[in-house]
């Protein structure tokens, strides 16, 4: 069960505040960005390639045009800018020109008075295709004409690979790649394409200003970096784009390549009018990028003593048709490939493909989920053929602080891995339900497809961890504004921040930090925009609490010395106003050719999480039921102890979803079971109980030695829930998610 | 078409396209923005409304089914400015995040616990079964529920 202590209004850091939307958002009054409204607006619609890979010989419009209530239809001859645009690279067209390259990819806009008038104009658009073979097996995309013209991502310091269609091959080499041991365990590992499947689709509202410049109202992760993507696409100085973060309904990495944003934004400049726009749930499949499937090959070897020898690890990542983040992904699959053990040789091979296939880019864990799922199945699979307790073994090998990882980096923070695997080893497990009980509790479910013959129970155990913030030289920063007013001689602050509150709970870090610094209750939150302040960062990589926090104390205390200059009082209509930039250390970029660190390593920090999980499979039908899951978490220090286990059971529920159920299925690249009929996440029966317990150990470098939280529970609860599975089975379950074809048949 | 309701006490026109949906309905011609637009197919409970009293997916009504009857949407839960004791056990337990889901598991919370005040647990489960969270993992909504349960 989780903690339910009573939570503060005011609380400072450490304290279980009570979010400062929770009110609005069980009202419904909080306004999403699906739910924005302006005088005189106009409703925009996307036309999407029907073509997985295409050539685009002719867009009309002409019958489009007419339509009633029709106000604008454009194509990519509108883009008043710049055509391409990219979170890292500037691949991805903003209206196919001449070709598509993936289902869904937009191709033309239409802007009219009513949805459907849109939708239905959009239908009228003809578009002239000519079918390309798609490139959809990654195995095989090296060896097929290139997606891309000239590389897109060459140029960047990464490591020479010629062949067509990569996006990124990391290697690591690491001690004596050859070296040999007493036992060798090697399994080949897939993983699905995952969706984040937040609950807010994709939308926001486009006002253009009466000078030539829009006001965007945006669900997104980082607004300055939309920014900076949507003005020279519009052909405007940033200045002239301002973009507001709009309630959001859910990101997990979704919302960091840009949607609708251009698109709104082109629309609302041509019509002069106000334009919203928002995508169904089918559109919102096919209209962000996803988790990278991906295909490992590992091999393990080690002494008879349990201890790892050497770990052998080949990962192949399907980027699909962009680049999205994909290069950052590959580095975190092969930077955390060996886990969290000390391993002193090892050979990491990475390699990101472009195809035909959905876009893939940033999804909670980013590309650590891909690589714990196959070592934690290696590690299980050494634990038996060595005769070793599974824990044991993770115990024996698990990383210390001054140990060093495969990539060279030695590590100088908390690492404390040995504590969350005992801690959660001690978790205890529930003893067996009695039969007969209720249907519900039975795999099946209400279903009602068992009385508990052919029900068998397994116990699973897996440990996991990543980095911290961006990393391989990345110039990461947060910027905060503190204002410090005064009336009556009370004073008041205002913090600024355009740290994008995605459900996770930032505004409530900006404000505990904000009221522990100033020792001030009387704090109010500014909307995020990046009209008032400098850039956050993106709401990703589990950073944006430590970034916050760093950045809102950094400004606090500037304040409070501005103050203290000034003798401690403010008269009244007086105001100290201040921003900071902060930044944590700084990182530099792994070798192209050794994949080993240069200068002060490529990370800025870890986190880890061990995890302990019962369920149930029924061995005849091959349904499955998660009992019970313990699992305790490195975090560093909980800012807001409530949030902080709202993040681990979230995180875990995603996880168990990836494990179990989730998974975008496509035909020669088309998608084909876009909507939550055909993709299933994780309902209320399906989510066991579960017990977290946090490990604070401070981060040395961050403020108040806090880390993030959001990621770990979702990159060890996928391995932990198979390794259940495995236990209950036998099998060897190698592929998720887990299908029943693979457990019946006992 | 016009078409009369009822919503939350108080009695609205709309001038619809037949096509429209009560959720549509609802959010851009009335105003009421609070019941969500998450899959438009009835699978994740996030429009859910009471309708003359039935919990059901305002997504899945076309307002002129809706023609004549009483709604009640989350706006309407709170009375006289006090919360309703659902909403102010979602906020206290932490069971609000993103806060998307957030409108359509009050409704169906309070449809649960008016129909069954002291719901066990896995009554708690299959009821709100038909609500989707992305965020939660639902912890802290069967927290939520036992809490307004016991107030």
């Amino acid at each position: 069960m989780s903690a339910t202590a009573r939570t503060l209004e005011l609380g400072r850091v450490g304290e279980s505040v009570k979010r400062i939307d929770a009110i609005p958002k069980v009202t419904g009054e909080f306004a999403y960005s699906s739910d924005l409204f302006a005088a005189g607006m106009l409703w925009g619609h996307t036309l999407r390639s029907s073509h997985a890979h295409a050539l685009v010989s002719e867009v009309d419009i002409s019958e489009a045009v007419g339509m009633p209530g029709v106000h604008a239809v454009l194509t990519h001859s509108d883009v008043p800018g710049a055509k391409t645009y990219g979170l890292e690279f500037p691949d991805q067209p903003v209206l196919a020109i001449d070709r598509v390259r993936y289902f869904g990819e937009p191709v033309a806009i239409v802007a009219a008075e009513h949805p459907e008038q849109a939708r239905r104009a959009a239908e009228r658009i003809r578009v002239a295709y000519e079918p390309l073979e798609p490139v959809v097996d990654p195995e095989q995309a090296t060896e097929r004409e290139p997606i891309h013209e000239g590389r897109p991502t060459a140029g960047h310091g990464f490591r020479d690979d010629e062949r067509p269609n990569v996006v990124r091959t990391i290697v690591i080499r690491h001690g004596d790649p050859d070296a040999e041991a007493d036992v060798t365990v090697s399994g080949v590992y897939e993983l699905g394409i995952q969706d984040q499947a937040f609950l807010g689709p994709e939308s926001g509202l486009a006002i253009p200003d009466a000078e030539g410049g829009v006001d965007v109202y945006v669900a997104t992760q980082w607004l300055h970096i939309d920014r900076d993507q949507v003005a020279p696409c519009l052909g405007l100085e940033p200045k002239q784009v301002r973009i507001h973060l709009a309630g959001v309904g859910g990101a997990f990495g979704g919302r960091e390549d840009l949607s609708m944003q251009i698109h709104a934004a082109m629309l609302a400049l041509h019509t002069d009018r106000p334009v919203k726009m928002v995508y169904n749930r089918e559109e919102s499949f096919v209209g962000h990028i996803h988790r990278h499937p991906a295909k490992i090959w590992m091999e393990h070897r080690a002494n008879r003593d349990g201890k790892l020898v050497n770990v052998r690890a080949r990962i192949l990542l399907d980027g699909g048709a962009y680049a999205s983040s994909s290069a950052a992904v590959t580095a975190n699959a092969s930077a955390f490939a060996c886990g969290p053990y000390a391993v002193e040789n090892a050979l990491v091979e990475c390699t990101c493909v472009y195809t035909n296939n959905p876009p893939c880019g940033a999804m909670r864990g980013f590309g650590a989920v891909q690589s714990c799922f196959a070592h934690e199945a290696q590690m299980d699979k050494l634990a038996a053929e060595l005769g070793i307790d599974p824990v044991e073994l993770r115990l024996r090998n698990a990383l210390a602080p001054g140990d060093t990882l495969p990539t060279g980096q030695r590590i100088t923070g908390s690492f404390p891995a040995a504590e969350v695997i005992r801690r959660a080893a001690a978790l205890p497990v529930p003893e067996p339900e009695e039969l007969p009980r209720d249907a519900l509790r039975l795999p099946g479910g209400s279903g009602n497809t068992t009385r508990g013959e052919g029900v068998r129970r397994g116990v699973g155990f897996a440990v996991g961890f990543k980095n911290v913030c961006y990393s391989e030289g990345f110039d990461d920063s947060t910027a905060a504004r503190v204002r410090l007013t005064a009336s009556d001689e009370e004073l008041a602050a205002e913090v600024h921040c355009a740290a994008a509150e995605v459900g996770q709970g930032v505004v409530n870090v900006i404000l505990q930090t904000a009221r522990t610094e100033l020792d001030l209750d009387d704090v109010v939150l500014g909307a995020a925009t990046t009209s008032s302040v400098g850039s956050a960062g993106s709401a990703s990589a589990s950073r944006m609490t430590w970034m916050a926090a760093g950045a809102v104390r950094l400004a606090a205390r500037a304040a409070n010395e501005e103050l203290a200059r000034r003798g401690g009082n403010l008269a009244p209509g007086e105001t100290i106003d201040v921003e900071r930039i902060y930044h944590h250390r700084p990182t530099t970029p792994l070798d192209p050719e050794t994949g080993q660190v240069t200068g002060d390593g490529a990370h800025v920090a870890y986190i880890c999480a061990a995890m302990r999980v019962v369920a149930e499979v029924d061995v005849e039908l091959g349904l499955t039921r998660v009992v019970w899951i313990g699992t305790a978490q490195d975090v560093g220090k909980a800012v807001n102890p409530q949030a902080v286990y709202g993040q681990i059971e979230g995180g875990i529920a995603q996880g168990l979803g990836l494990a179990l159920m989730e998974e975008i299925q496509t035909r020669d690249g088309l998608i084909t079971n876009a909507s939550f009929t055909d993709y299933l996440v994780p309902t209320t029966l399906d989510m066991p109980p579960v017990d977290a317990e946090l490990v604070e150990e401070p981060e040395p470098d961050a403020p108040y030695g806090v880390k993030g939280v959001g990621e770990p529970p979702t990159v060890v609860s996928t391995a932990a829930v198979v390794s259940a599975l495995r236990d209950a089975t036998g099998r060897e379950l190698t592929r998720v998610p887990v299908s029943p074809d693979e457990i019946v048949g006992l | 078409m016009r078409v009369e309701l009822t919503v939350n006490g108080e009695r609205l026109e709309a001038d619809v396209w037949a096509g429209e949906s009560l959720l549509y309905v609802l959010r851009e011609r009335l105003g009421l923005p609070g019941s969500k637009n998450a899959c438009e197919q009835g699978e994740c409970g996030s429009c859910s409304v009471l309708l003359d009293g039935r919990l059901v997916c305002a997504c899945l009504v076309l307002a002129a089914q809706a023609d004549g009857h009483e709604l009640v949407t989350v706006e309407g839960l709170a009375e006289d400015g006090e919360l309703h004791p659902v909403q102010a056990a979602f906020a206290e337990t932490g069971a609000v995040q993103c806060g998307f889901c957030t409108p359509g598991f009050v409704v169906a919370t309070a449809d649960l616990l008016a129909r069954s005040p002291n719901p066990s647990e896995d009554e708690i489960r299959e009821a709100l079964s038909g609500n989707l969270c992305r965020c939660t993992g639902y912890a802290k909504i069967f927290d939520a529920v036992r809490l307004a349960a016991g107030s």
